[in-house]
């Protein structure tokens, strides 16, 4: 699976291709599906930047599976940036747009979506983002890459790949939504070396 | 940015952050739960050398939004009255670990002396000094007039400028600090500023701001102006010789039923008519003009308290000691778990 | 240069080797019994073996300073000046004069206060200190006080001035030059038209447009100085213009000397070199009464000092308690301390930029001031039997302005940080040493314990 690319660096290999991540994300679609018994209630809450993009791929998903979904209406983007732990820690960030589906979350079932899960502290924030904008009825984790490392008590519900890792290393997702790379569009995960 | 001072030395980038991020905060002001973690822990003083009740309560909804802790220090009857220094008021703010003051005050410059002492740490807001400055006043009506110009043009605010938009400002100039704040703001976000008031209510050495200076309000109105702005008339000019009478100036200078009828008669259909308050109705503005629906003097308010929020946590969430944020044009990505830097 | 040693007695003697005589030929000069015994070739022949040695190669030889302005607080504010703080200043600035302004507390504008102030000045023995009396009781602008019993008192009073207030009502004015003429005297002028400069926080302009304080106009200078040399043609009195800080102001004296009218103009040397974009900082040393001007504004002030338009440098001297400065632009004071740094500033401004030789900076800080002032024995001529009020000069020396560190009591230097030329390496006060190596030496010792019999220049 470890394939050079011509723009990396001596230390990078790409761990999940295109296929990879749409094979990952069809098998995700369906364990939502099954665990939630269907597409009822369903909300997808992606988690930005890369969460929303894999949101809108998984409502997709779920879509051609049950033709009574509409997709634009299960998928929204949860902005964490003002419940961060690190935020003194870090150059001032700015917020962005957190967007609900018109149904709202009350009593939804809420799959939070992100790229990577690491040291759980994203969704940390993310509980307690949601847990100001109303009261779901089950919160739900799906993440595209699990790289271990956890410093909360948080798992995922749903996982793509897991990807042992060790500290020193950093997971990159590239997605064709927000991507460009050498000017062209691409979905793929890989695993760099810090510098 | 550590401090805000004033909109002269404010950056077209630095400005539009702090505007897209008081979109946000708008956002969260529609929500049922209104309160945002961001500066837990952290100290914000309103330090109130003026009576001004709208400012302070504004930046006070502000800061508890943000969950800070807010300190009120009127500075009127209290030690500063009866002679303490602005250095030992200070001084005590730095000893309660004021992260951040925010500061009134009748000197024009006090907040940028404050900020430059070194009789303090904290972030310093000036929230209004003197003749000089009032930030975010201008920046809650740029906050203002982007949303309508991207209302007329139909499309979303954030990000976009205000190039293409032409606001009138009418009236003391001279003594405005609102109407400084504003022709520096409005100008750098690419807007064309057109002055109008009584040659006596215009600084010597206007000539050397980017706008156009008119005399006379109904000739600049005539230049079909986006916005107009109209500033409060204090009540201590009426009688230091600046115009004969207060009728006089209502009939050149104000905005009254006619003008609002002229507008109409000119076509101008989304101009609409700002002023900060308070206002004196019947003098700068006719009841009819400040009741009228071009009127945007509560969405001014309204759109204060997200302004301020922007403020107070692009100045405090962040790292105090990373000088390093105003190079980084790409902080609108937030940067996703396992790629922290 | 030899320092003498540390006892109380200084020695009577000086032969200063090689200086240059205002900046021209390198030659001796020969101190004695307070005045200059003997000049060139002859001066080492005539010195007696016990007389000091100055090696002052590379130094230039220069009439002592004459300050027509400064404000040395005492009596009534001695914690931000006294007359020995600030004749201690002067000497070290290159003065062997100075005139200690009205306005303390009690004004000067009684024999008694004046001769209180030259008492203290007598007492210190740093330089000559001349009292400047008051041209209204109180400088309240309203009624002249005593002008002739202050000018036949001790003190010899002949520089009369409001300064800080001008004296704004014309009929009074044109009185205070008349009378004045019956001894001599010259009224001092700070021109400032209260009305238009009520409230005034600084120049009005550009920069006080932006920054929202308000303006001290030129025209509030200029229109007093355009009343007050008609008033002088018309009742043919000496006029003496302070701190001319416009180049307006320029225009209409350069106007009044072409008609033969009496009058001399001082500039500050922070009017020589400082503009209002110093107070887009906010910070109140830059706060002074009349403000910083424009770039072309300091233009025409050293032009006119140059072509002898202006006649003196006047330093304005006006040291504050670091609390009246620490604080809010709007409540600051006014005024600045530049005793020490006067002579750098000039040689910066005008010498080193071609406008004036060492020639036309003695003509401007001392033998000008010195004659306005009427003060017989300051001011002269570097020549056998002239009164021995000199400085030496290090023209190439380069220091950084430290306020600190100075004989003053203020720190309220608008030059902070500034690296400046020139350095007094030693100053004579008849004769006296008062500065050595660049450092204070000791008062003249004729004058201490002197109660008022001895004036300093009755040599
Ligand atoms: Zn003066």
């Amino acid at each position: 699976m470890t394939v050079p690319t011509p723009e990396s660096g001596p230390h990078k290999r790409v761990v999940l291709a295109e296929a990879d991540i749409d094979r990952a994300l069809t098998r995700i679609a369906h364990e939502i599906l099954e665990a939630n018994k269907g597409s009822r209630d369903l909300v997808l809450l992606g988690i930005p930047r890369r969460g929303f993009p894999l949101a809108q791929r998984l409502a997709q998903k779920i879509a051609a599976v049950d033709p009574a979904v509409d997709p634009d209406l299960i998928t929204g983007q949860l902005d964490v940036t003002m419940y961060r732990d690190d935020l003194r820690r870090h150059p001032t960030r700015s917020p962005l747009a957190t967007q609900l589906p018109p149904s709202g979350i009350d009593d939804k079932v809420v799959v939070l979506v992100d790229d990577v899960l690491y040291s759980g502290r994203t969704v940390r924030a993310a509980l307690d983002a949601l847990a100001d904008l109303g009261r779901p009825r089950t919160v739900r984790l799906a993440v595209l890459v699990d790289r271990g490392h956890r410093e909360l008590p948080i798992r995922a519900d749903h996982v793509g790949k897991n990807l042992p890792t060790s500290s020193r290393e950093r997971v990159r997702v590239h997605l064709a939504e927000i991507d460009l790379i050498g000017g062209s569009a691409v979905n793929e995960v890989v695993i760099e070396d810090r510098v | 940015m550590k401090h805000l001072l004033s909109t002269q030395d404010l950056s077209a980038r630095n400005a539009l952050r702090l505007l897209d991020v008081a979109e946000e905060m708008a956002a969260v002001g529609e929500r049922e739960i209104k309160k945002l973690p961001a500066l837990r822990g952290r100290t914000v003083v309103n330090l109130f050398f003026e009576d001004s009740t709208r400012t302070r309560i504004s930046f006070e909804a502000a800061a508890k939004r943000l969950s800070a802790d807010v300190i009120n220090f009127a500075a009127k009857g209290s030690s500063v009255s009866k002679g303490e220094s602005l250095k030992d008021t200070a001084q005590t703010l730095e000893a309660m670990s004021a992260d951040a003051v925010v500061i009134r005050h009748p000197a024009s410059g006090a907040p940028a002396r404050l900020a430059a002492s070194g009789w303090i740490d904290a972030a310093v807001v000036n929230a209004g000094d003197g003749t000089h400055e009032h930030p975010t006043q201008a920046l809650l009506d740029a906050f203002t007039l982007r949303r309508h110009w991207a209302q007329v043009g139909g499309t979303a605010s954030a990000g976009t400028d205000l190039t293409g938009m032409k606001v009138l400002i009418v009236g003391d100039v001279l003594h405005s600090r609102v109407a400084r704040s504003n022709v520096w703001l409005l100008t750098t976000l690419g807007a064309e500023v057109l002055l109008a008031g009584p040659p006596t209510l215009l600084p010597v050495g206007v000539g050397a701001w980017p706008c156009t200076v008119f005399y006379n309000l109904d000739d600049a109105l005539a230049e079909r102006p986006d916005a107009v702005m109209m500033l409060r008339l204090q009540a201590e000019r009426m009688n230091a010789a600046f115009f004969p009478s207060t009728r006089e100036y209502s009939r050149r200078w104000g905005f009254d039923d006619g003008r609002l009828a002229l507008l109409d008669t000119l076509g101008l259909d989304d101009t609409v008519i700002m002023h900060p308050g308070p206002m004196n109705r019947g003098l700068e503005i006719s009841s009819a003009a400040a009741d009228s629906p071009r009127s945007t003097v509560l969405a001014q308010v309204r759109n204060g308290v997200s302004v301020r929020m922007a403020t107070l946590y692009l100045l405090l969430a962040g790292d105090p000691h990373d000088d390093t944020h105003d190079q980084h044009d790409d902080l609108t990505v937030l940067i996703p778990e396992g790629r922290t830097p | 240069m030899t320092t003498p040693a540390s006892t109380p007695a200084a020695p009577t003697q000086y032969l200063i080797r090689g200086a240059s005589l205002l900046g021209r030929d390198a030659g001796d000069l020969l101190l004695r019994d307070g005045v200059i015994a003997a000049v060139g070739s002859a001066a080492a022949g005539e010195a007696s073996p016990d007389a000091a040695i100055i090696d002052a190669a590379g130094l230039v030889a220069l009439p002592g300073m004459v300050d027509l302005h400064t404000h040395l607080r005492e009596p009534g504010r001695e914690d931000a000046e006294t007359v020995e703080t600030g004749s201690r200043a002067a000497a070290l600035g290159g003065f062997t004069a100075i005139h200690a302004m009205a306005n303390s507390s009690p004004v000067a504008d009684t024999a008694g206060v004046v001769e209180q102030v030259y008492r203290l000045g007598l007492a210190s023995g740093w330089v000559e200190v001349r009292p400047v009396g008051a041209v209204t009781v109180g400088l309240g602008g309203e009624r002249l006080a005593e002008l002739g019993a202050m000018a036949e008192s001790r003190a010899s009073v002949r520089v009369f001035s409001d300064d800080g207030i001008c004296v704004s009502d014309p009929v009074l004015m044109r009185r205070a030059l008349e009378y004045v003429k019956a001894f001599d005297g010259v009224i001092a002028q700070h021109a400032q038209e209260p009305r238009l400069t009520e409230g005034a926080q600084m120049n009005e302009g550009d920069v006080s447009a932006v920054l929202g304080l308000t303006g001290w106009p030129a025209v509030a200078e200029e229109s007093i100085i355009a009343r007050d040399v008609l008033l002088a043609q018309h009742v043919g009195s000496r006029l003496h213009v302070c701190h001319v800080s416009t180049a307006g102001s320029v225009e209409i004296i350069r106007w009044a000397k072409a008609r033969g009218i009496h009058v001399t103009a001082e500039v500050t040397p922070h009017h020589l070199l400082l503009t209002d974009d110093l107070v887009r900082s906010y910070d109140p040393v830059y706060k002074v009464n009349p403000p910083l001007r424009t770039p072309d504004d300091v233009s025409a002030l050293r032009a006119a000092l140059a072509d002898g338009t202006i006649d003196v440098v006047g330093t304005d001297h006006a040291p504050h308690p670091s609390e009246h400065k620490e604080c809010e632009w709007a409540q600051a004071a006014m005024g600045m301390t530049g005793l020490e740094t006067a002579l750098s500033v000039v040689q910066h401004a005008m010498v080193e930029t071609g406008l004036l030789d060492w020639e036309g900076f003695a003509r401007v800080t001392s033998v000008t001031p010195a004659r306005i002032g009427r003060l017989a024995h300051q001011g002269r001529p570097l020549a056998a039997g002239e009164p021995a009020n000199l400085i030496l000069v290090d023209p190439t020396a380069r220091w950084t302005v430290d306020p600190s560190t100075m004989a003053t009591k203020g720190r309220n230097s608008p030059f902070r940080g500034l690296e400046l030329p020139g350095s007094v390496r030693a100053t004579f006060f008849a004769g006296h040493a008062t500065v050595l190596d660049g450092r204070l030496a000791t008062p003249r010792p004729a004058a201490l314990g002197a109660t008022g019999e001895a004036p300093a220049w009755s040599i």
